[in-house]
């Protein structure tokens, strides 16, 4: 099982993951009906792509009064039946994080469903500041990170013995 | 059949207050594809060529092409078209950012603001929602905090801001329209033209999608360009390492690096300010325009203690926070043109600039301008109200506020150095074309982009003809710098090449890897057109002609096609490109000639009627 995972010092915030996003679900360019976003802010140079965690025990899924959301077998990715959704809303209430949002165009919600393993935002990254990557092993390379750092640590300590 | 256009504009007469939406006219389109050609097209059939460019009857012209708020690689482009109260020509000044996308999101590919409003107002774009409001609030407020302020009033943190400041109210000469910030229309004073229609913003938010008449071959095409710029030294490698300031060193270390207003070519302290300097020691970030892969734009911070120097009370700025730019042009006007190599006063003034809303190329020349005029006695410290010796970083820092506010000397600043140097008696200090300042790169030491800046219909510029890609930087192939052979059929082609792409709304930094083979059919399969480059390139001389015969037409003969006598007569002193002069007449004649003009540069009736313009 593979998640999105994102470097935010990578992101140069050009949006070609909202305009691939949005083609994907809409078939038309439009950032407003992107799943992900790349936020902006200006202040301290940050850029942030953000989108769906694809939680395990999802709220939106479990919140939706018709079961019109379903995990996808293959990508483990919540997927909103645009046939079934009625518009009510209720799971983006639900979610905590924002990630579920409702079209007026449509009167249906829509979401990231991970493009059917093939994620366009990672796909059109032009920094690879988004990656898809296997979720058991994510972490990794971060504790690999700190472990780097530890070493000055370990340094000092050695040499003070 | 669904393509890139919105098809529709929007005329919004600041007189009476009136908002119409219309349709685009299609024949228009077809012969101008968008952006500068299309708005050009409005200006010339709308306006008297004669009209006072900061009076009523001047139209100021937003517009976007078919390629802007698409995914094509920096698709991000809007160009504001209208008549320069700095040169008395025509002006279509190109910024990127996010707000040109925004206009197209909202449904518009232009907006048409004509007339002028009696009071202060802004402009609120919400998708069909398009309401003039009262602007009395925030009249007199730098660019950044009207930008935070709209956002907030508008309810919409997603709404993109283009405004003025302080120095576009008050018709500073070259004045810019700033977006989200740090992304201005910077030269020729598009600011000062919104300033005399009291129109402090523009705030667009949109919602709707844009659609491709080709997606298959769209995206076929796309791909492509994306691969080329990131396989290309320049777009894939040197911008995103260093921005626009990896020109620096190279300029200089050629000799080509004019200093002390254009006294030298070189800059002794030129590594203090280079692109690698910052990269190293100011850089926090590069940050993107809108669907831009090569990401060229610089955010930097300034340490602790530089932030507290020279502090001036302008905006609610936190000097601490992080800024966009510089970028090499504004480092090489305010820095070597004024002798200065403090990083951190550079990037200060470079902030205010964008803060007040002010072309940091025509400040810092016109600043270079009076300190030459200073050192010659010309100017003395009671004018000035300041020393103005070059090399003084605390004015180059103190000025931007008084030029901004037309505060003092100031006042004298903010009409150009070619009206400057005409009232303290050395018309020859001046450092430009057509009443506009030099850009960074020494016309005597690279012959070509001598031609490029007299034949410029905006006056002195880089951005119509960038002949130091081929010169300096050998794209699409080398030539010889210091060689006149070959040049006017090099300008005319970069002339004409790039009213495509600024009609296109891709960025003319795209040009550094792709080329109209690639650039044409990003335009048919997203447009729904079938030119061919031949038909793009007639285009883009039709664009050339048409700006050209309303220049004539406003009063600016072919005689005005020159360079100052320093540049034509006084030899290089000393460095790599030692005494060289820009051979102007050897190219001119020729350029008349490949353009179908006689020798006063008056197009041919068969030239007029072959591009369809009489």
């Amino acid at each position: 099982m593979k998640s999105l995972r994102v470097d935010i010092s990578k992101c140069t915030a050009c949006k070609q993951c909202e305009l691939a996003c949005s083609w994907h679900l809409t078939e038309q360019f439009n950032p407003a009906k992107s799943a992900i976003k790349a936020f902006v802010f200006d202040a301290i140079a940050r850029y942030v792509p953000y989108a769906c965690f694809q939680c395990d025990e999802a709220w939106c899924m479990n919140s939706c009064p018709i079961s019109a959301i379903s995990i996808d077998v293959k990508t483990k990715a919540k997927i909103v039946d645009k046939n079934s959704c009625v518009g009510c809303k209720v799971c983006t209430l639900a979610c905590p994080f924002g990630t579920i949002s409702f079209d007026s165009v449509t009167g249906k919600v829509y979401k990231c469903d991970l493009c059917d393993g093939d994620p366009s935002c990672v796909t059109v990254c032009p920094t690879d500041a988004i990656l898809y990557k296997d979720v058991d092993t994510a972490s990794t390379p971060k504790m690999s990170e700190w472990a780097l750092r530890l070493t000055d640590a370990y340094s000092i300590k050695e040499a003070n013995l | 059949m669904s393509n890139s256009y919105t098809d529709k504009l929007l005329r919004v007469n600041l007189s009476d207050g009136t908002v119409k939406t219309e349709k685009i006219n299609r024949s228009w389109q077809k012969e101008f594809i968008g952006g500068r050609g299309l708005a050009t097209k409005y200006l010339v059939s709308e306006t008297d060529s004669k009209t006072d460019p900061l009076g009523k009857e001047n139209k100021l012209i937003f517009v976007t092409g078919p390629l802007t708020g698409t995914s094509a690689p920096t698709g991000a482009r809007y160009m504001v078209v209208t008549k320069s109260p700095l040169t008395g020509a025509i002006a279509c000044s190109n910024s990127g950012g996010y707000f040109g996308s925004e206009l197209k999101f909202a449904g518009y590919d232009m907006i048409i603001f004509e007339g002028a409003s009696y009071k202060p107002v802004y402009l609120s774009i919400y998708n069909d929602d398009v309401v003039i409001k009262d602007a009395s609030a925030i009249w007199g407020k730098g660019v950044w905090e009207t930008e935070d302020i709209l956002k907030s009033v508008e309810g919409d943190s997603d709404s993109k801001v283009a405004a003025i400041g302080p120095a576009g109210e008050n018709k500073v000469l070259f004045s810019c329209i700033v977006n989200e910030k740090h992304r201005a229309a910077g030269r020729s004073g598009v600011g000062a033209v919104m300033g005399s229609k009291k129109l402090k913003a523009v705030v667009v938010r949109g919602t709707k999608g844009i659609g491709v008449s080709n997606p298959k071959r769209f995206f076929e095409n796309i791909n492509k360009s994306k691969e080329i710029l990131k396989e290309a030294p320049v777009t894939g490698k040197a911008l995103p390492a260093y921005g626009t300031a990896v020109l620096v060193n190279v300029m200089n270390e050629y000799g080509g690096l004019p200093s002390y207003n254009f006294r030298s070519s070189q800059f002794a302290n030129a590594d203090k300010i280079s692109g690698e300097t910052i990269a190293d020691t100011r850089l926090v970030a590069n940050k993107a325009c809108f669907a831009c892969t090569i990401a060229c734009g610089r955010v930097t911070k300034l340490p602790d203690d530089a932030s507290e120097r020279y502090i001036i009370s302008t905006s609610s700025r936190n000097w601490k926070d992080a800024g966009g730019g510089p970028e090499y042009e504004n480092i090489w006007a305010m820095a070597p043109m004024c002798g200065i190599d403090d990083i951190d006063a550079l990037i200060k003034a470079n902030w205010l600039c964008n803060d007040l809303g002010m072309d940091p190329i025509s400040y810092g020349a016109t600043l270079a301008c009076a300190m030459e005029l200073y050192e010659n006695g010309a100017i003395d410290e009671k004018t000035a109200g300041m020393n103005l010796n070059f090399g003084n970083s605390e004015t180059l820092v103190k000025m931007v506020y008084d030029t901004g506010h037309r505060s003092g000397f100031g006042n004298y600043l903010a009409e150009g150095s070619y009206r400057l140097s005409k009232q303290f008696g050395h018309p020859e200090f001046f450092m430009g074309v057509k009443k506009q300042e030099f850009p960074a790169y020494d016309p005597r030491a690279v012959q070509g982009i001598g031609l490029a800046y007299a034949t410029n219909n905006r006056g002195a510029d880089h951005l119509r003809a960038y002949t130091i890609a081929s010169e300096i930087m050998g794209i699409p192939e080398k030539t010889d710098p210091a060689a006149t052979e070959g040049k006017a059929a090099l300008t005319k082609l970069f002339q004409d090449a790039t009213g495509v792409v600024d009609s296109s709304g891709l960025c003319i930094f795209s040009t550094f890897a792709i080329g109209l083979p690639e650039i044409v059919p990003m335009i048919n399969s997203a447009a729904g057109s079938d030119y061919s480059v031949d038909d793009a390139l007639k285009i883009g001389e039709r664009i050339w002609n048409m700006e050209h015969l309303y220049n004539l037409s406003a009063g600016i003969p072919g005689a005005e096609d020159t360079l100052p006598k320093r540049i034509l007569e006084g030899k290089i002193a000393e460095g790599p490109t030692k005494g060289m002069i820009n051979k102007l007449d050897k190219m001119l004649p020729e350029y008349y000639r490949l353009r179908g003009w006689d020798d006063n540069a008056v197009p041919s009736k068969e030239k007029i009627e072959e591009l369809g313009l009489g």
